[in-house]
């Protein structure tokens, strides 16, 4: 058989096979069919970078991408700020005072009506405080199976999450009909906020009866860039002492490289730092370009939490700290003197 | 409702927080054979937190008296030396559902919460207090889920618990990004444990040797009516990318000049 003949006849088979061949893949035939409902996170009016995040991973399954966003007004402000979002096909919006603060007793019947009105094969939502206390509760209402905290997508079904502290990764796949993912905000970044325009349509409202009263909140008030999403990161640990060593040695640096501040455990246990500033396992992911931390020797909770920056400078007095063996440049010294000098450094060439 | 507290306090054994994990040859888990386990730190928190209850009403500092405490994990046979770690710390009784050991973390979430949720029923329970995440899987959901199929209120990432009054109304502050949250409602419901809740206790060998004589009933998942269904599959379970460390240098110079060459700064 000659090679043009040959060629031909297997374009022959090729384009009868074509048709059905498009339909068959399981892949592929769902690939088309789905359709993932991104949960957005808001505060009185604004959206939330983990809304950002939630975005950009429901892009990543490639399907069409509805913004799910409810609070007290949000038609006019965080639904508005979404529909801007580039991919973004349609934003679903719950206006009511009921959901403003995002309690999952009433928020997750909300949530569970309009997933099963929308029929979404996939419900994203970041995996912050909001994401990790509502999802689950919303995963057992549609008897499904959760998949948290995700740092990767590899197919519409299997996801990439690490365990135990980081220090090993599981690829897993679900059975379930619907997905429920919380996704790691670091592993998601990307999205255009201008240059959508995005559909705002009214979302279904059962009026779950609201079980839990909201008393108030105290959140640490700070000019500096949010620790999640920081490019550039100064943590301190047990070798500052005191809180008062702290802000004096940390606080200069910080401003200098313009960095968010984030603490050990050690740290914010013995109150030198705020809570919400823990960086590790139970606190805070963070991946920056630039992690410069002091006076923390590396534990595995806190390796967790920022062995995905970019680059790693450690200054610590003992030549031994686990935190030595990830770090792309380390300093052996005292940190009262070191950090202080390279403050001066930094603030001289700026 | 409530004349006093019954609490649940569901464990999990998981190896040991200081353990570096170490994945087995066949890319399928972590290796677990000879490999020191513990408590699962959040779930020490929990069975504080109960104990404390209890102690706080007899000192006159909380208006609700703890009737009961139960303990309870689903595992393996060594569960039943956490769950007497847990009743050396003072709960009172103690339940091990038996689960055949396996590599991949044992019941997922969902099973779990479906499970304690009969428990709940069946022992009229109107508190459970979990860690907020088991530190092998760190999925961090059962507590919610529960929550979601009994139709309780729940508090996440709780770091104070505060019961305010006789008829069971519970205050608690919890952990929210950026700083703190407090929540009021009514018995029952579901609280998870953050950190910065209590400061767990050691068992005292005199109490390690009462906790023998505590029950502990043994039962299955059918005694309870459900299922081990899995939806997840592990398809493999890799090493993280490995960090090199980049090497130390001498002095402040150094440390700037490396970040710039790194592009850092």
């Amino acid at each position: 058989m000659n090679p043009i003949a040959r060629h031909s006849a297997l374009r022959a088979v090729r384009s009868q096979l074509r048709p059905r061949a498009f339909n068959q893949p399981a892949a592929s035939a769902l690939a088309r069919l789905l359709s993932t409902l991104a949960v957005l996170e808001q505060r009185d009016g604004r959206l939330q970078n983990s809304s950002l995040s939630a975005i950009a991973a429901a892009q990543k399954l490639g399907g069409p991408v509805t913004a799910f966003v409810a609070g007290s007004n949000v038609k006019g402000t965080s639904a508005v700020e979404a529909a801007k979002i580039k991919g973004v096909e349609k934003v679903v919006s719950v206006d009511s005072d009921a959901y403003e603060k995002g309690l999952a007793e009433n928020y997750a019947p909300l949530l569970v009506e309009n997933i099963k009105k929308g029929e979404y094969t996939h419900i994203v939502g970041g995996h912050t405080a909001f994401g990790k206390s509502l999802l689950p509760r919303v995963a057992a209402l549609l008897d499904v199976q959760q998949i948290s905290d995700i740092t990767g997508i590899e197919s519409e079904d299997t996801f990439v999450r690490p365990i135990y502290a980081g220090n090993a990764i599981l690829t897993v796949q679900s059975s379930d009909t619907t997905k429920v993912i919380t996704v790691r905000g670091t592993a998601f970044q990307g999205v255009e906020t201008e240059g959508g325009s995005a559909e705002i349509v009214e979302g279904v409202d059962p009026q779950a009866p609201v079980q839990t009263e909201w008393v108030s909140e105290e959140l640490a008030k700070s000019e500096r860039p949010d620790l999640g999403t920081a490019s550039r990161v100064v943590s301190g640990g047990r070798g500052l002492k005191s809180k008062e060593e702290f802000d004096r040695i940390m606080v200069p640096l910080a401003d200098t490289l313009g960095a968010a501040i984030g603490a050990s455990r050690a740290a914010v246990d013995s109150g030198f730092a705020d809570n919400s500033l823990q960086v590790g396992q139970t606190g805070k992911n963070v991946a920056p370009q630039l992690y410069l931390c002091a006076g923390i020797s590396g534990a595995i909770q806190h390796l967790a939490g920022m062995k995905d920056s970019k680059v790693i400078a450690a200054i610590n007095k003992d030549p031994d700290a686990p935190i030595f063996q990830v770090a792309d440049v380390g300093l052996v010294g005292d940190l009262f003197e070191k950090v202080p000098e390279l403050t001066e450094k930094l603030k001289s060439q700026a | 409702m409530a004349s006093g507290l019954r609490i649940l306090v569901p464990i999990k054994r998981v190896i040991d927080y200081a353990v570096k994990p170490r994945i087995n040859k066949a890319q399928t888990g972590v290796e677990t054979a000879g490999v020191k386990h513990s408590l699962n730190p959040f779930d020490e928190l929990s069975v504080e937190e109960a104990v404390s209850l209890r102690e706080r009403e007899s000192k006159g500092k909380s208006p609700m008296k703890v009737e009961n405490i139960l303990a309870l994990s689903a595992g393996g046979a060594k569960c039943g030396d956490t769950l007497r770690t847990a009743m050396a710390m003072g709960a009172d009784r103690a339940f091990h559902i038996d689960v055949p050991e396996s590599n991949d973390g044992g019941l997922e979430p969902l099973t779990v919460a479906k499970m304690l949720k009969e428990v709940v029923k069946k022992e009229n329970i109107n508190l459970v207090l979990l860690g907020k995440q088991a530190i092998d899987g760190d999925q961090g959901q059962t507590g919610q889920m529960l929550a979601g199929l009994l139709g309780w209120p729940q508090a996440t990432q709780a770091s104070k618990v505060d019961v305010k009054d006789d008829k069971g109304m519970i205050e608690v502050t919890h952990e929210v990004d950026g700083g703190i949250e407090t929540l009021r409602t009514q018995l029952p419901m579901v609280i998870t444990t953050d950190l910065r809740l209590n400061e767990p206790r050691y068992a005292t060998l005199p109490n390690i040797m009462k906790a023998k004589k505590k029950p502990l009933q043994k039962m299955t998942l059918a005694d309870l009516g459900v299922e081990d269904k899995r939806r997840l599959k592990t398809l493999k379970v890799t090493e993280p990318p490995a960090r090199q460390g980049g090497g130390k240098v001498e002095d402040v110079d150094g440390l700037v000049s490396k970040l710039k060459e790194l592009g850092a700064l």
